[in-house]
């Protein structure tokens, strides 16, 4: 009895140390005064501010055209790669799926900047973000169709064959339909993913373009006002909205993230 | 008997699977319609790249940064490559000290990670089955939330004028101590670092501590052994392959950081990333940058080769 005691508070504790940080940030977006550092007063000034932002907008305009395409491509190959995997057991294709999603980010991102300015002269900007988003999402969402392929029985594959369905057929009718949740799954994890990501982003994107985890980055190197606060409470709201999607499509894609 | 009837059916459609995989021409044709894709995407913009970075870290930096340009028809093609980058490394003591000091940084978070994560874990495992579920989805749920913002989380709870900084420095003047700072210092680093990583810590842990037979505890205790006899020689041995996947899942991306010391730490806080991020970024010597990349690479290499021996060792007798 009193082991479990000692549990419950250990782990109270923990998930104080998760949630109170991103309260303070939440609440501060809503407190009347430009220090982040005690509590003044009610307002939405912070929110007036962040919508008549022209740049923090056109960022974020930025990050949805780019998670959009990013997390459509990705899903494509992804999925192709998590069938091909599981079907085929190709040992190469998962290494080359599985290794940018273990290695640290920072790696990928300098080997992209080097390979796009070096090799395809390709000025940085908004495509070299795509295809930087699309090389570490396709290793995400190949591992959650995989997951759901692994469950499945092998056998109904070879009923549809010797009932005269041709390959694609057999895709087209059994196979896509059972892996469609892992499909959905996988791309909002990719679309979350790219939404989000700062590090690989960060060595891509160049001088030009600028996406909101990167907008969000220069305002608290350089000057910190809770306009970051109200972005970032709006930026968990969609992140919480995306989870409980995926989370009605696939339950198990929530254990698959990791 | 079902199960039996079952293996045998299953091993025949294994058969079957087999020579419709190998054997006709169409098979081998639809491998290469799904795998392929993926596979020249990757091959592009991922081992490609990985090959360029090695063959950057052996070549000169360029007159205005970058590389130095080297001619693919220069049949002297040689005479572009050097090791001077590698000599630079390990010639001068800061570089092996930044190495260290990030591999010091990066066992500590999976330290302070296990720790908080451990009792969590366990308790998550020891829920009835219903509540399992909320109590991991609680665990998920802030580490979905943007990198950045967790980071700037801590910005505002370690600021100077923050309730934590007074309660801190009021202590420290009540004993007659120098006030401190605790934002840009290497503790905010160590805070944030825990921060981000600990769901890598406590998912593995819980995936590895759900599994235990709950008949083995009862085991241990008729036959004697007091409740820390029960953790310390039942449990804890078990949950091994679970310690070591976490601890490098949160090892590995510690060692590579750049974001969280470049926000929360001061000066003196580089860590490897920093240092990476620099000679791209800042000095633009892209060779040194690749050597330091490379560095890294092998450091990351060794680390998870010698975690998945250790999973894997415990694994088999557990």
């Amino acid at each position: 009895m009193r082991r479990g005691m000692g549990l419950w508070a250990a782990a109270l504790a923990v998930y104080a140390f998760l949630y109170v940080p991103l309260a303070i940030v939440v609440a501060y977006s809503f407190n009347d005064s430009r220090l982040n550092a005690e509590w003044v007063g009610f307002t939405w000034h912070w929110y007036d501010v962040l919508l008549h932002d022209e740049a923090m907008l056109a960022a974020a305009g930025n990050s949805l055209l780019i998670a959009l395409i990013s997390s459509l491509v990705a899903t494509v190959l992804g999925t192709m790669a998590g069938i091909a995997i599981h079907r085929y057991n190709l040992k190469s294709l998962t290494f080359m799926v599985l290794t940018p999603v273990a290695m640290p980010e920072i790696l990928l991102g300098v080997s992209l900047l080097l390979f796009f300015i070096q090799v395809l002269n390709l000025t940085l900007g908004m495509l070299s973000i795509v295809l930087a988003h699309i090389t570490f999402s396709i290793g995400f969402v190949a591992v959650i169709v995989r997951a759901r392929l692994a469950g499945m029985d092998e056998s109904i594959f070879e009923a549809a064959r010797d009932l005269g369905a041709s390959p694609w057929e057999t895709f087209r009718y059994i196979t896509f339909p059972l892996i469609l949740p892992g499909v959905v799954a996988g791309w909002l994890m990719a679309f979350t993913l790219s939404i989000d990501d700062f590090v690989i982003t960060f060595f891509t994107a160049g001088v030009g373009v600028s996406t909101l985890p990167l907008h969000i980055y220069s305002m608290i190197k350089i000057a910190v006002t809770p306009e970051v606060n109200a972005v970032s409470t709006l930026l968990m709201l969609l992140t919480l909205t995306m989870i409980v999607l995926a989370a009605r499509f696939a339950p198990d894609a929530l254990k698959g993230k990791v | 008997m079902r199960s039996s009837w079952a293996g045998a059916t299953m091993r025949g459609c294994f058969c079957v699977t087999e020579s419709l995989r190998k054997s006709t021409p169409a098979a081998r044709l639809n491998r290469y319609l799904v795998g392929g894709p993926p596979f020249l995407f990757l091959l592009l913009f991922f081992v490609v790249p990985g090959f360029i970075m090695v063959l950057a870290s052996f070549r000169y930096p360029g007159e205005f940064g970058g590389l130095a340009p080297l001619s693919a028809a220069d049949p002297n093609i040689l005479q572009g490559l050097t090791l001077e980058t590698y000599r630079f490394f390990f010639s001068d003591p800061i570089y092996s000290q930044v190495f260290v000091k990030s591999i010091f940084m990066a066992l500590a978070t999976t330290l302070i990670c296990l720790t908080m994560a451990y009792p969590l874990a366990l308790l998550i495992a020891r829920s009835p089955k219903k509540s399992r579920d909320l109590m991991v989805l609680l665990v998920i749920l802030p580490f979905a939330s943007n990198f950045l913002i967790r980071v700037y989380a801590w910005m505002i709870v370690l600021g100077p004028q923050s309730a934590l900084s007074q309660l801190v420095n009021g202590l420290l003047q009540g004993l007659g101590m120098e006030p401190v700072r605790l934002l840009f210092s290497p503790f905010a680093v160590l805070v944030a670092m825990v921060y981000v990583h600990l769901p890598f810590m406590v998912l593995p842990l819980y995936t590895n501590l759900e599994k235990h037979d709950p008949a083995l505890l009862d085991a241990a205790q008729d036959l004697g052994a007091s409740a820390w006899q029960r953790f310390w020689r039942v449990t804890f041995p078990l949950s091994l392959p679970g310690i070591f996947s976490g601890s490098a899942l949160v090892f590995i991306p510690v060692l590579g950081m750049f974001a969280v010391p470049d926000i929360l730490g001061g000066t003196g806080d580089m860590l490897i990333g920093n240092l990476i991020k620099e000679q791209f970024l800042g000095t633009r010597d892209w060779p040194f940058g690749s050597t330091l990349s490379i560095m890294l690479t092998i450091a990351v290499l060794l680390i998870a080769w010698f975690a998945a021996k250790l999973a894997g060792r415990r694994g088999s007798y557990a």
